[in-house]
């Protein structure tokens, strides 16, 4: 390559433009991604008259390449001569705005928004709307799709007359005959209804958002119900009740699970939108009939939104609510017959007790935690153990601790390697929470008994634990109960074991400090380094050059560098090759 | 196997002879005469295992005809539009036949593959082909074969890029000159910009998307969804839900479900937003795997989605039931909104009464009202409004019924027979034996056993209606059972969606009639 010749020659350039065409995509791609290179070494006129019309028919590209090049369209404005030329990157997006693939259209669709920000509002009614109205009534539903993102960004700039005709098309649209635009549609309401005049959103929006909302296809209605929270946020209070809420009660009862599950979904973002007074008098109880649904994703969506939920409720009578409508719900969930239900509500359920306070929380919510801590399922159990700190602040932890120790030495050791590895990051937490006390005493077992775990995993991953344990409880600690535990392994008959004291080494010698490092822990590595088993042998020579840097130059230099050269002039290859490693 | 392609002979219509044929007058009393359009194939006895057709579909406006054969291969047939319009135009008195069907693209869609986990060989067969509803320009299309399923795009290039700086239109670099100066001269004038220019027409498949490791079993059917976002797959015990747009090929399997053999796994492979943002994997929506593999008394054999609500999808048992799923009730279908049935007659009863009950195919109607399945002797259609027996029963071809015996012992009896319906659902057709396939008109209760075969392959010839004699005595032109060729099977036909155009797969032939038109 050229680049050596200096940074203004032309020939890295000209390989770029060959590069456009070349038949490998990758270096296709390097040049669409340089494309500004080459659009400054054209200049802004043969960017637009050559560059740009041989970029609106390379759509037949891979995606990622149209991918690039719709990104790159959306920052030209300035490489094709600024605002005043900004149109010509209208045809190139335009064809890519037809395109099959979702991100790729998605992306140049994008980019049009970014652009219709750099048109004069005269180029905006004389280019850029024209080629909306082209996308709306293109005869492919790929291209209609695409205008359906377009006419919020040109409406609040064009004139009165033209206003009306893009409603008139988005209305169209909203009709389409294939689902795919009336999604897209629906999808853009929301945000078609943030630009349009209040009058226009009660004339115009509410009967497409009726309509929407009960459209045949349930894959339809329900992107309905994400539009619902922007129509409401921009409506008053006094309108809400006729025009959104009708639509919102339906959805809420809709035949369709899909729907319901999206209500339930977006729970907390209509609660704010609607109000305090729509909430009490009609979200409540249409959130009650959500988490007793008949369809296990309902309930587990709704679930989650328990604590959001009681949160955002108006605080003079939310305890009231809570207490008698949620909690008799919640109740039930828990001992829900879908272990994903019971594990959503499992991660929520503990953000209650903030909201309702010591004592209801030790008499209402307290049996609900020790049953989720019983539960068969793991992940449940896990859930609750997981968000301890917001129970620990409202009562202290040692309510619960009676339950917690079964519970946690239950999934210490169930038979499902995935479940001990995910305890395992709850130690550190646990052990913050619970106590260094508590800690050695129930605790410390387990901890150990994770560093000879027949999984690998879950050995590595005691092995981190041990290294935060050991910055939470500090040096002293390590000492007496970790170290002489973790160096008594370096004599077990299992070799493996015997490389977790390597592992467990090199993990705590930074926490634990020079003195015990090199006290306590270089001599079992020094005498590990004549293990029978080349794979310890190599260990050693790895954990030397870990714990190097903490030991003294004097160690260094006296006890640990014979043994290094020992091992570098070991038989097997590997050791001699990690050896020699170390040492340099 | 070499790639020996369905183009072989095809009749032309261009000469002046089979004109005036065509403008002869159509027999009166109305019902419909079919005659021979097209041939495709080779025409040697000797089949290459490959080239067995394997599947048979039009696209959505019939413009399009895939075939997919055993060899893994994917032949589209275009319908040439210029020939209609040249004779109309020229003359408005000729009588309007449809123009044939060229090869417009061929491709290899599957390839052969080895499980080694499993230690088993994946044929590299089509089982299916489904036409997406197009979406722009290009055509889409979805071909499986027993494991994996594959999105093909169909596109047509017309123009290429032309120039490049460094080197000529051949590949040999320029002169030293030219690159010198490009590397001294820091004028821009000299670089150039390829420009695109006209070429003859090029039709491109490419593959966009590849959904697999979801089947364990083989698939057997695929069904677009009407909402244009989704689709389904069966095989034998489960049915998946993809999404067109995404194959993430693994499924995620939350922690405490790495068995998936516990009833819990259905819940959470499609646990929540599987609908809007992770439908990263397929999801099953019906699962009749038992946990023991010994109570296993049912299988799946074909699936489809309603043609218009979205939400409705049907598949067939190989315990003669179909049932009509709702997915709006839940996210897992394991229980059925409807189960269409038919009281076994007892009469009938006999050692091969659950063989010969085993669906082997399962269609929608148009107009989404009606659902036809075939079994091993016959064609039924149900009204979606009645579940306890069917609305009509064509006997496709009950001579065969005393012959059970025979056909367990060669396997005949396990053959999948396939169906279809005609553009305005007045009309169905099914395959039978001796390369005979059999039309039933609904509502003039008549029906027409018609052959093809390289007898009847002049262009334009009226197809004679075949009968096949049951009784003791013979009658002229009619055929005994016994001599019956069971090697020559019909299994795969397809009927134009608006025209009175049908495609039959013979073994390794392709054959295109139409109705004799007025």
């Amino acid at each position: 390559m050229a680049g050596a010749d200096g940074d203004d020659s032309l020939y890295p350039i000209a390989v770029l433009i060959d590069e456009l065409r070349n038949e490998d995509v990758q270096l296709r791609l390097n040049s669409i991604k340089k494309l500004s290179t080459i659009a400054l070494a054209l200049g802004v006129e043969r960017t637009r008259t050559e560059l740009l019309p041989f970029l609106t028919d390379t759509i037949y590209d891979e995606d990622e390449v149209l991918l690039a090049l719709a990104e790159q369209l959306g920052n030209f404005t300035m490489l094709v001569g600024g605002p005043e030329y900004v149109h010509c990157l209208l045809p190139p997006l335009e064809s890519l705005a037809t395109v099959e693939e979702t991100v790729v259209r998605d992306k140049a669709v994008e980019s049009l928004r970014k652009i219709s920000q750099e048109h004069s509002p005269v180029d905006l009614e004389v280019h850029f709307e024209p080629l909306v109205k082209r996308l709306a009534s293109g005869d492919w539903f790929t291209s209609r799709t695409s205008a359906c993102g377009l006419f919020s960004v040109c409406y609040p700039r064009v004139s009165s007359t033209v206003k009306a005709e893009i409603r008139q098309h988005f209305r169209t649209l909203c009709s389409d005959d294939t689902p795919m635009v009336r999604r897209a549609a629906a999808s853009k309401l929301g945000e078609f209804a943030k630009v349009l005049e209040l009058e226009y959103v009660k004339t115009d929006i509410i009967p497409l958002f009726t309509a929407l909302a009960s459209d045949e296809q349930d894959s339809v209605r329900l992107l309905a119900v994400e539009a619902c929270v922007s129509i409401a946020t921009l409506l008053p209070q006094e309108d809400l009740e006729t025009l959104v809420m009708p639509t919102l009660r339906q959805a809420a009862e809709d035949k369709s699970w899909r729907v319901r599950y999206m209500v339930a979904d977006k729970f907390s973002e209509l609660q704010k939108a609607v109000g305090p007074e729509i909430t009490k008098n009609d979200l409540v109880p249409a959130f009650q009939n959500l988490l007793k649904d008949c369809e296990a994703e309902v309930r587990a969506a709704a679930a989650n939104k328990v604590k959001e939920f009681c949160e955002n409720l108006p605080e003079d009578n939310r305890e009231q609510i809570i207490m008698s409508h949620i909690l008799p719900c919640v109740k039930e969930l828990v001992s829900d017959t879908n272990q994903h239900v019971k594990s959503a509500l499992a991660s929520v359920i503990m953000g209650l007790s903030t909201i309702l306070g010591k004592d209801n929380t030790i008499e209402h919510l307290l049996p609900l935690f020790l049953t989720q801590l019983k539960d068969e399922c793991p992940e449940v159990r896990l859930n609750i153990i997981s968000n301890l700190d917001c129970v620990n602040e409202v009562i202290g932890i040692r309510q619960l601790s009676q339950s917690l120790l079964p519970a946690i030495v239950e999934l210490a050791e169930d038979a499902k390697w995935r479940v001990r590895l995910a305890i395992i990051e709850y130690m550190p937490l646990l052990a913050g929470q619970l106590g260094v006390e508590f800690f050695d005493e129930k605790l410390n077992t387990l901890c150990m008994a994770w560093l000879i775990d027949h999984v690998y995993a879950i050995r590595e991953a005691a092995t981190s634990n041990l290294t935060k344990l050991v910055e939470k409880f500090g040096a002293e600690w390590a000492q007496n109960t970790i170290v002489p535990k973790v160096l008594g392994m370096a004599n077990d008959p299992n070799y493996l074991h015997r490389m977790t004291t390597l592992f467990c080494i090199n993990a705590l010698s930074e926490a634990c400090g020079q003195e015990i490092t090199t006290k306590q822990m270089l001599p079992v590595v020094l005498k590990m380094s004549n293990d029978q088993v080349a794979n310890v042998r190599f260990n050693v020579a790895k954990s030397l050059q870990k714990i190097g840097p903490v030991l003294d130059s004097n160690a260094l230099q006296t006890e640990v560098k014979p043994v290094l050269e020992k091992l570098a002039s070991d038989s097997d290859m590997d050791v001699k090759y990690f050896a020699q490693e170390a040492i340099s | 196997m070499g790639l020996a392609l369905l183009v072989g002979i095809s009749a032309t219509f261009r000469e002046p002879d089979h004109l005036t044929r065509i403008t002869q007058k159509n027999r009166p009393g109305g019902d419909m005469q079919w005659c021979f359009s097209q041939v495709k194939g080779a025409i040697d006895d000797d089949v290459a295992e490959a080239d067995i057709i394997s599947t048979v579909e039009f696209n959505h406006t019939g413009e399009l005809l895939a075939t997919g054969d055993k060899g893994g291969r994917v032949v589209i047939f275009q319908q040439e539009v210029e020939i209609k319009s040249r004779f109309v135009s020229q003359n408005k008195n000729l009588p309007q036949f449809r123009s044939e069907y060229n090869v417009y693209s061929t491709f290899q869609s599957h390839e052969p593959e080895f499980d080694y986990l499993k230690s088993l060989e994946i044929e590299e067969k089509i089982n299916k082909i489904r036409w997406l509803p197009q979406k722009n320009a290009a055509q889409f299309l979805l071909s499986t074969n027993d494991k994996t399923i594959k999105l093909w795009k169909i596109s047509e290039r017309d123009k290429r890029p032309e120039g490049y700086n460094l080197k000529e239109e051949d590949g040999r670099y320029r002169d030293p000159n030219t690159i010198t100066s490009l590397r001294c001269l820091k004028v821009a004038f000299l670089l150039q910009v390829p420009v695109l220019i006209p070429m003859d027409l090029m039709v491109e498949a490419s593959p966009r998307r590849v959904f697999s490791n979801a089947h364990t079993y083989h698939i057997n059917s695929v069904s677009v969804n009407s909402d244009n976002e989704t689709y389904l797959s069966a095989d034998d015990l489960r049915i998946n839900l993809w999404n067109l747009e995404i194959t993430d090929r693994s499924f995620s399997v939350p922690i405490g479900d790495q068995n998936r053999n516990s009833c819990d796994i259905f819940s959470c492979c499609i646990t929540p937003c599987c609908w809007r943002s992770l439908t990263a994997r397929s999801s099953d929506i019906v699962d009749i795997k038992p946990a023991n593999m010994e109570e296993l008394t049912e299988v799946i054999t074909a699936a489809e989605f309603h043609p218009h609500q979205c939400n409705t999808f049907v598949y067939s048992s190989s315990k003669g039931t179909i049932r009509l799923c709702d997915m709006r009730v839940s996210a897992l279908c394991d229980k059925h909104s409807k189960l269409f049935e038919e009281p076994e007659n007892p009469s009938n009863r006999s050692f091969f009464s659950e063989i010969i009950s085993s669906i082997s195919d399962v269609k929608f109607s148009h107009n989404g009202r009606y659902i036809m399945t075939r079994d091993y002797l016959s064609v039924k259609i149900w009204d979606l409004n009645m579940e306890n027996r069917p609305v009509e029963t064509y006997q496709v071809h009950e001579y065969l019924r005393s012959k059970l015996c025979s056909l367990y012992e060669n396997d005949c009896i396990f053959d999948k027979f396939e169906c279809c319906w005609n553009g305005n659902d007045s009309v169905v057709m099914t395959g039978s034996y001796n390369n005979f396939f059999r039309i039933f008109e609904r509502g003039q209760r008549r029906d027409a056993t018609l052959e093809a075969s390289r007898e009847n392959s002049k262009p334009l010839q009226v197809l004679k209606p075949r009968k096949v004699c049951t009784g003791g005595k013979r009658k002229k032109d009619e055929i005994s059972v016994d001599s019956l060729d069971f090697n020559k099977k019909i299994l795969h036909t397809a009927w134009h969606p608006q025209d009175n155009i049908i495609a039959v797969a013979t073994t390794n032939n392709l054959y295109i009639f139409q109705d004799k038109v007025n």
